[in-house]
């Protein structure tokens, strides 16, 4: 569903991404692992189409990022690193306005709202203001908005950063789920325990990948108990 | 098409939630229009006036008698020669002195004329010219009553001169003026504010990312703001009009196309400055410093541009308003048409390209 080959992203003489290659295979949860400042958002910004890349063969669900743009973004769902709901609407007008700028007519904007917010056990909530909704559900919130129009990959920028211990595990059954249907799904966390849900990761460290496989398969490259020696392996 | 509009209404429910918005869109021009023109335009009421009568005779004390019955004068003081006059102006005791020559009834009745002065204290503009026509209302209707009972044709020519102020700019100031000042706040300042609230919450980003075009999101954004400060614009026209009897002698379509294209302008204006404000409260101290103050001060609004030392000068003509407040007067007050403004139009023009010229500039080095 992804795939780049050499991607490089120059910010002046900084190299953001230092010819990155890698592939995402269909309905994978695909783990993007690195500290801060490890060039994680930049590429994820440049596979959604938010920045262009300096050089490298891109391709994300398989439309080219230098010149089909228009058609990737029908095709990928995005929920940022920051809070992306609008506090003074209600959780029924932003799935509508969500929902209407991904050109989704009216009737299949409210089956889907009702869809989503019955999974996640919201549905009594729908004409509360966002403002008045606890983080969590916020963030599961914004999951399911991310995925109203059904989109084949989803890119997810640190998700869970911010919300208790429950609220995450409930996030990450809502991404193996979606996963399940056949939706690719791209993340970037902070948190090694999550990297153990992911199918593959990758860790970047100072804009190049250091690792790439299973978290199984790390494990035992590095002779690690858990991911979290693993990253501190590669990243010190 | 229909994806624009989604975003359309979205925007107008953030404007009709949020109740600061809604104020500063329509509470602040009322309020303004009202302040403004009821400061303004003050009735008189014993204004302290000094006469100097050079000739002492029965009519200069007939047209005294009919000044001070009134009760728009009232006399302060009375001045015995020529130097005291401009001393008591000095002073500020008095806002008018009137100067009957001397021989007065004479002259009026063996050479038909005779000269009354209004010397008046122009420094408040508008008092000063309410003052001169109230004083030349009564003494002109004076004269006509003593014309019919003698049968001749005397006449007494008030003379009135403005002191310190004498084109009596600032009349008729405050309706374009206030027009001016408040387009520029709601469209330059709301429109800036939430762009950047836009780019603060994060919430931008999910829209870039989306199918929608970066055009059609921030025209999406800016449209309603166009279509609430026209609808202030005609506002501010008709409480004008209505209200404090504003003339509008030009034409009305030229009016409010020039006033569209004003507000267009200063969206603009918002637009270039929501790219170069990283957050809502720097969008707002930037129109508030960069925008405000100078469209207060530097357009001729409060302080004619003609008095102003030339830096100044030469800085207003980089203020917009400066220009609408020239074509808002030409249309409304000389009811000049569209070959007399054209160049402030052209203008109004540029500026606007320039804006959106660099906004879209600004946007693409953020976007690389």
């Amino acid at each position: 569903m992804i795939t780049a080959r050499n991607m490089v992203k120059k910010f002046g003489h900084f190299i953001a991404n230092d010819h990155l290659t890698f592939q995402v295979r269909k309905g994978e949860i695909f783990g993007f692992l690195g500290a801060n400042g490890a060039g994680k958002t930049t590429a994820m910004r440049i596979l959604c189409g938010l920045s262009a890349p300096t050089s490298g063969e891109i391709s994300v669900a398989g439309y080219n990022v230098y010149r089909q743009k228009e058609k990737i973004k029908r095709s990928i769902g995005y929920m940022s690193q920051k809070f992306s709901l609008y506090e003074d609407l209600t959780v029924r007008e932003n799935f509508r306005f969500y929902g209407g700028i991904y050109g989704l007519p009216r009737k299949r904007i409210r089956e889907r709202t009702a869809y989503l917010l019955e999974k996640l056990n919201f549905s009594h909530a729908i004409d509360k203001k966002i403002a008045q909704i606890p983080l969590g559900w916020k963030q599961k919130l914004a999951f399911s908005i991310a995925i109203i129009h059904s989109p084949r990959i989803v890119f997810l920028d640190e998700p869970t950063s911010g919300v208790d211990p429950i609220t995450r595990r409930q996030f990450w059954e809502m991404i193996y789920e979606t996963a399940s249907r056949e939706v690719t799904v791209f993340v970037t966390t902070h948190y090694m325990d999550e990297a153990e849900y992911c199918n593959r990761v990758s860790i970047m460290d100072q804009g190049r990948i250091e690792a790439l496989d299973t978290p199984a398969r790390l494990k035992e490259k590095y002779q690690a108990a858990n991911m979290n020696q693993v990253f501190v392996q590669i990243a010190r | 098409m229909k994806r624009f509009f989604g975003f359309v209404r979205k925007e107008f429910i953030h404007i009709f939630r949020d109740k600061r918005t809604l104020l500063i869109l329509f509470g602040m021009p009322i309020a303004q229009i009202l302040i403004f023109g009821y400061v303004v335009t003050n009735e008189i009421k014993e204004a302290r006036i000094a006469i100097y009568d050079k000739s002492k005779d029965a009519v200069t004390h007939e047209i005294t008698d009919k000044l001070l019955s009134s009760d728009y004068f009232r006399l302060a003081k009375t001045i015995e020669d020529e130097q005291q006059i401009e001393a008591t102006f000095e002073k500020g005791d008095v806002k008018e002195v009137i100067v009957f020559e001397s021989d007065f009834d004479e002259k009026l009745h063996h050479e038909q004329s005779a000269q009354v002065q209004i010397l008046l204290d122009a420094t408040d503009a508008n008092m000063a010219n309410l003052l001169q026509s109230y004083t030349s209302g009564i003494i002109n209707d004076y004269s006509r009553h003593i014309k019919v009972s003698s049968g001749n044709m005397p006449a007494i020519k008030p003379k009135p001169r403005m002191l310190f102020n004498n084109e009596l700019k600032g009349v008729y100031m405050f309706v374009p003026g206030t027009m001016a000042l408040i387009l520029m706040l709601v469209t330059a300042m709301m429109t800036s504010i939430s762009i950047t609230r836009e780019k603060e919450m994060g919430t931008m980003e999910v829209l870039l990312v989306s199918p929608l075009k970066s055009v059609q999101i921030i025209a999406g954004k800016v449209m309603p703001y166009v279509a609430l400060a026209f609808l202030n614009g005609v506002a501010i026209l008709a409480l004008g009009y209505l209200v404090f009897d504003m003339p509008v002698h030009g034409n009305v379509v030229l009016l409010l196309g020039e006033t569209l294209l004003y507000i267009i302008m200063a969206l603009s204006l918002g637009i270039f400055i929501s790219t170069v404000s990283p957050t809502q409260q720097v969008a707002m101290f930037i129109s508030m410093f960069a925008l405000m103050l100078p469209t207060m001060l530097l357009s001729g609004f409060i302080f004619p541009i003609e008095n102003m030392p030339w830096p100044l000068q030469w800085l207003s003509t980089i203020i917009p308003a400066k220009y609408f407040i020239i074509l808002i007067k030409h249309i409304m007050i000389k009811g000049t048409g569209f070959v007399f403004v054209w160049k402030e139009t052209l203008v109004l023009l540029g500026m606007t390209a320039i804006f959106i010229g660099l906004s879209i500039k600004n946007f693409k080095i953020r976007l690389e």
